[in-house]
């Protein structure tokens, strides 16, 4: 990304939260500690961490519930919400935790994070299709948008990187504030859930403000030129936040998340020559500027040829099979990350891109882009997806409530 | 085995005193001496104590990071707490067994001698309390049962060994090693013991000699009797006498005692949930069911301490050790278990979750005991 320092972004963000205004309860806010990272206020109408300007790392984990016990899975999410409002106003996980308590005692935080600020950590809670087998009676709750992903062409799915009844984002400025979030949330839940899998991500992948610049996925190709943004508080009631009606009332403010673990072949990738690289994108690497366009953000036009009489942005490109054009206006929130967990054993970095979405209804908006996508999308040869899974991310919550209230009490 | 030796005999005099005192729960801590930190003046609720552990609760309401320390004469430091940023609150918890004058301090800044107050412990700390004498005096026996069943039991096995009867040494294996790993911590304070009697051919150094119950393992599993496995064997046997011998005079404590069963489902998670414990027989869910044999003695032997102390742990402890039990149960086959290697990725992996909820409550049990 080019030009703006972090702490340049921080100023940026500062301001954006006039813009934001009071609707998303998800903008940044100076923290108590002067001028150290901001904290990310925890409550509010809708959960932090969806239209929160994207932090530049992320730590997500998918949990399987073995607590059979209903009440206990509630007394559990009350418990992680108040580590959660503790862990992200920068404070430890309990009070107490690192240092401070008895000498005999294993200590209540695990500490790694004891001298960092809260580097605007957020935590945002989702539930799986599997959370409403009838387990804890919430059979009849499931949102009928909570759908189990179909198969799409070309998927490679593991089951040990898929699926979970919960999942949590936990997104940090700062790889270790992420990672002890998720470590002392996994541990206060020991005997009730256990930890199916987990991504580490980092350079966030797209932009979710426009305080933010365009940063680049590891094709090196700059990534959510054109993705919603918090500021577009009227297209996110429209494409993200759960209307009433939607469905059932307890995810009204509530979105859908899907995540897709998807490999880069990154070895044959950069054996590809540069007018191939732009031509399957549909943009010029450089600038980010689509074909036809000169600049980043000049309109995607679709239908633009060139003197030639072939169309400038290819029928098999990227972004003309995944713009809202193609689907009728369908868009949704991207705030994936790249991710490298070292290499496969076979000398070939094990690379991608962590795709996070956030759908008001993905049956009508990452279902049928994916689709299209995984059948045409000439960008296909060089992706495979092996990890999958949904969640149903309810409302923010309110001081003295937590996790999962309007789920389990209503 | 673990390379970790250092729990059981742990400064002694400190846990004992600690025992004895009727502590309240670090998190919420009533009762706990309020300090108000600010940049120019550190007030305390209280000046004055009964010795024992002594609880302060410190609030930064300055505008700069602070510490608190609660020194003895000569400015020895008693205990402190550093790094407690504006706003925060921290806790610090004292053993302070001997009466007399002390001096507490805030430090604004963290420079300096700081804000300083005289500080009155008043009596003695009352000496260890009944019930943990009486849990440490339990576990004492349960250990030296094993330790009698351990040598039983070896012998049998080492004279199947030097008798040339693989079949009837395979099957002698896994038992003479239960009441080993029932009581394992206790062998591994003795230093060089574990290593030899249990040590692991993985974890052999360059030029040192693989011995004990893994070679004779490997020597039953894998390559048939060597011309040195007779000697090995005895070697064995008299280590266990050694070990017998060694945990008659052990002096335990209810904190080193907790802290082994923490240890003993640490050898759980990461042995023999992985199959590396037993990688030529196979037989890592014999040694799994006897660590947590183990670890649940302990529990029983504490039983009273910890029920007065917190309840709801000893609860959660039945819970998670009967989940534990079920789960083991499925794979129980005869008098013993299925081989590691029948197992299914998904059926480790739940294991590896039942232990997990197990050891995090049972990490808790030393500091409970202590307080």
């Amino acid at each position: 990304m080019t030009g703006v320092s972090r702490r340049r972004l921080f100023g940026l963000a500062g301001a954006g939260v006039a813009v934001a205004g009071v609707g998303t309860g998800a903008g940044y806010v100076v923290g108590s500690h002067g001028d150290e990272a901001p904290t990310v206020p925890f409550h509010g109408p809708h959960q932090a961490g969806i239209t929160t300007p994207a932090q530049d790392r992320m730590h997500f984990v998918a949990f399987d519930v073995t607590t059979t016990d209903r009440a206990e899975l509630v007394a559990l999410l009350a418990e992680w919400t108040r580590a959660a409002e503790r862990m992200t106003a920068g404070l430890e996980a309990v009070e107490h935790g690192a240092v401070a308590g008895h000498a005999e005692a294993p200590p209540g935080d695990t500490g790694e994070a004891l001298d960092l600020s809260a580097s605007a950590l957020t935590l945002t809670i989702g539930f799986g299709p599997s959370l409403f087998d009838g387990r804890f009676g919430l059979a009849d709750r499931r949102p009928p948008a909570l759908v189990d992903l179909p198969h799409f062409p070309a998927d490679a799915l593991d089951p040990a990187r898929s699926g979970g009844d919960l999942c949590v984002q936990a997104c940090a400025n700062d790889p270790q504030v992420a990672v002890h979030a998720v470590r002392n949330l996994a541990r206060i839940g020991f005997g009730k859930v256990a930890v199916r899998w987990s991504q580490l991500g980092f350079g966030r992948t797209s932009t979710t403000s426009r305080s933010q610049s365009t940063p680049r996925n590891l094709f090196g190709f700059k990534d959510g030129t054109n993705n919603l943004k918090a500021e577009d508080t009227e297209e996110l009631d429209r494409h993200v936040w759960a209307q009433p009606g939607d469905g059932p009332q307890w995810m009204s403010g509530g979105t859908f998340l899907v995540a897709r673990r998807i490999r880069m072949h990154i070895e044959t990738w950069d054996r590809t020559s540069l007018g191939e690289q732009e031509t399957i994108v549909g943009r010029t690497k450089g600038s980010g500027a689509p074909h036809g366009g000169a600049e980043e953000f000049d309109r995607v036009d679709l239908q633009a040829r060139g003197a030639d009489g072939e169309l400038r942005i290819a029928e098999d490109s990227h972004i003309r099979l995944a713009a809202p054009e193609t689907h009728g206006g369908a868009r949704m929130l991207r705030r994936g990350y790249n991710f490298t967990d070292g290499s496969d054993g076979l000398g070939r970095l094990d690379a991608g891109l962590f795709f996070v979405c956030f759908n008001r209804d993905p049956r009508t908006q990452f279902i049928p882009v994916q689709r299209l996508l995984s059948k045409k999308d000439s960008m296909m040869e060089y992706l495979q997806h092996n990890g999958s899974a949904i969640f149903a991310c309810p409302p923010g919550t309110q001081p003295g409530g937590h996790w999962g209230d309007s789920l389990f009490e209503s | 085995m673990t390379t970790n030796a250092r729990t059981l005999l742990p400064a002694l005099g400190a846990i004992l005193l600690a025992a004895g005192c009727a502590g309240q729960p670090a998190g919420d801590a009533p009762g706990a001496i309020t300090v108000d930190a600010s940049d120019d003046a550190c007030t305390l609720s209280a000046t004055s104590a009964p010795a024992g552990t002594i609880r302060f609760d410190i609030t930064n309401k300055g505008s700069q990071v602070t510490e608190f320390y609660l020194y003895g004469e000569g400015d020895r430091i008693i205990s402190e707490v550093e790094n407690i940023g504006p706003g925060l609150n921290r806790q610090l918890v004292a053993e302070v067994p001997q009466g007399g004058k002390y001096t507490t301090a805030c430090k604004p800044g963290m420079r300096g001698d700081g804000i300083r107050g005289d500080f009155t412990v008043t009596g003695t700390a009352a000496a260890q309390g009944g019930a943990a004498a009486q849990a440490v005096t339990d576990y004492k026996r349960y250990v030296d049962e094993q330790a009698d069943e351990l040598k039983a039991r070896t012998t049998q096995f080492i004279a199947a060994v030097k008798a040339g009867d693989v079949a009837q040494a395979k099957q002698l294996y896994a038992q003479a090693r239960i009441p080993w790993e029932r009581i394992e911590p206790v062998a591994e304070s003795f230093g060089d013991l574990d290593p030899r009697m249990d040590g692991r051919e993985a974890d052999l150094e360059p030029g040192q000699q693989f011995t004990g119950f893994h070679r004779l393992e490997k020597d039953l599993w894998v390559t048939g009797p060597q011309p040195d496995t007779p000697a090995i064997a005895d070697q064995l046997l008299a280590d266990v006498d050694q070990l017998v011998a060694q945990t008659r005079t052990v002096e335990l404590t209810p904190s080193g005692a907790a802290n082994g069963a923490k240890e003993l489902l640490d050898e759980v998670a990461t042995g023999k949930v992985t199959g590396e414990e037993e990688i030529f027989s196979h037989t890592d869910l014999w040694d799994f069911k006897a660590n947590v044999d183990g670890a649940r003695q302990v529990v029983t032997a504490l039983r009273p301490v910890l029920t007065e102390k917190d309840p709801k742990l000893v609860a959660t402890l039945d819970e998670k050790f009967a989940a534990v039990d079920a789960l083991l149960a499925r794979y129980q086959v005869g008098d013993g278990y299925r081989l590691y290697t029948e197992l299914t990725q998904e059926q480790v992996k739940e294991l590896a979750a039942a232990v997990d909820a197990l050891s995090e409550p049972l990490s808790k049990t030393a500091g409970v005991v202590a307080r």
